[in-house]
């Protein structure tokens, strides 16, 4: 664990620094701000789905989808961050209490 | 938020006090992250030790989630690490922004550093007064360094009194706040597209690759998916 929080600090902090020290003529490379546009992204989006639909190294369809969905249509209709937190662990809280 | 900051025509105690304003005011929202923060990196297995120590030297939402998300899936350190970094990329851009801005130099550059944020980030470059940029960069990112800690030991220490996490959904907290965090980014087609594609390559990888590789997967083909459409479209 501490690997990786340290690794990953490094990581994160040396990004931060090189902003603010490396000359203008390499980040303002069209490609370079497109890509650190995309990154996000296409990392969040694919931990979004591993975490929901994921059981080891299984592909199930569980409380867990059920209450993704209810998270992305509140986040949609621009619901505030914590509404769409409650909104999506209520529902599968709900869902395994019936089930 | 208030748009106060393009007004340029006002006296430097008004402009401040609109600029430490809003500072607190992001500082209280992104404390309310930091409580689900810290729950959820307690209950993916860290301590609450180094549940604090990821939000004093990390410092950056999304490359914590991140962490904590692939090593509660049982990945390795170093995927962790890398996905962690990876989503850090766009500070640097930020960064580049404000180095023109902020001009700072030896220590307080490093200090600075720790501080480029999406929020700071944003918050100063909304203003045009170079002034009010520097002090809404500095003032932001100290309000939400701050709370964003509190509510992360808040939320650790808050974990352990917590009955069943699945019973109360927790496990959705984490992809619930990914897409919250996720959707104002999505604008426009391409962007769509490229979340679509990534989630699906994830959840292709899932069966073949160790926990935590999915991610970093989708997350660099998706990438390179994306630059080879444009690259054809152009021609």
């Amino acid at each position: 664990m501490w690997t990786a929080i340290l690794l990953g600090t490094l990581g994160v902090y040396l990004l931060k620094l090189v902003g603010l020290c490396v000359p203008k003529s390499v980040l303002e490379q069209p490609q370079v701000q497109e890509a650190s546009a995309l990154l996000p992204v296409a990392l969040l989006a694919a931990l979004v789905a591993v975490q929901t639909f994921a059981a080891g190294h299984d592909l199930v369809i569980d409380a867990r989808a059920a209450g993704f969905a209810v998270a992305l249509v509140a986040a949609l209709l621009r619901a505030p961050f914590l509404l769409v937190v409650a909104l999506g662990a209520g529902t599968a809280a709900v869902l395994r209490l019936i089930t | 938020m208030s748009t106060t900051g393009t007004i340029t025509d006002r006296s430097w105690p008004q402009a401040r006090a609109a600029v430490l304003r809003d500072a607190v005011g992001v500082g209280v929202a992104v404390g309310a992250l930091g409580l689900s923060f810290g729950a959820l990196s307690v209950l993916a297995g860290f301590t609450v030790a180094q549940t604090c120590a990821l939000s004093l030297l990390m410092f950056s939402g999304a490359s914590q989630f991140a962490v904590i998300g692939v090593m509660g899936a049982g990945g390795g350190a170093l995927t962790g690490a890398a996905t962690a970094t990876l989503l850090g990329v766009r500070n640097s851009l930020y960064g580049l922004n404000l180095a023109s801005l902020l001009r700072l130099r030896g220590a307080r550059r490093l200090v600075g550093a720790h501080l480029v944020l999406d929020e700071s980030s944003a918050m100063a470059m909304a203003r045009t007064d170079p002034r009010e940029a520097r002090l809404a960069f500095w003032a932001t990112g100290i309000s939400v360094f701050v709370l964003w800690n509190i509510a992360t030991l808040a939320g650790a220490l808050g974990a352990h009194v917590l009955p069943d996490p699945e019973a109360l959904g927790l496990d959705v907290a984490a992809p619930a706040a990914f897409v919250a965090l996720l959707l104002p980014r999505l604008r426009g087609r391409r962007l769509w597209a490229l979340a679509v594609a990534a989630a699906v390559i994830a959840l292709i990888m899932v069966p073949l690759l160790p926990a935590g590789m999915p991610v970093l997967v989708a997350g660099l083909t998706a990438i390179v998916a994306a630059f080879a459409v444009r690259r054809a479209g152009d021609r």
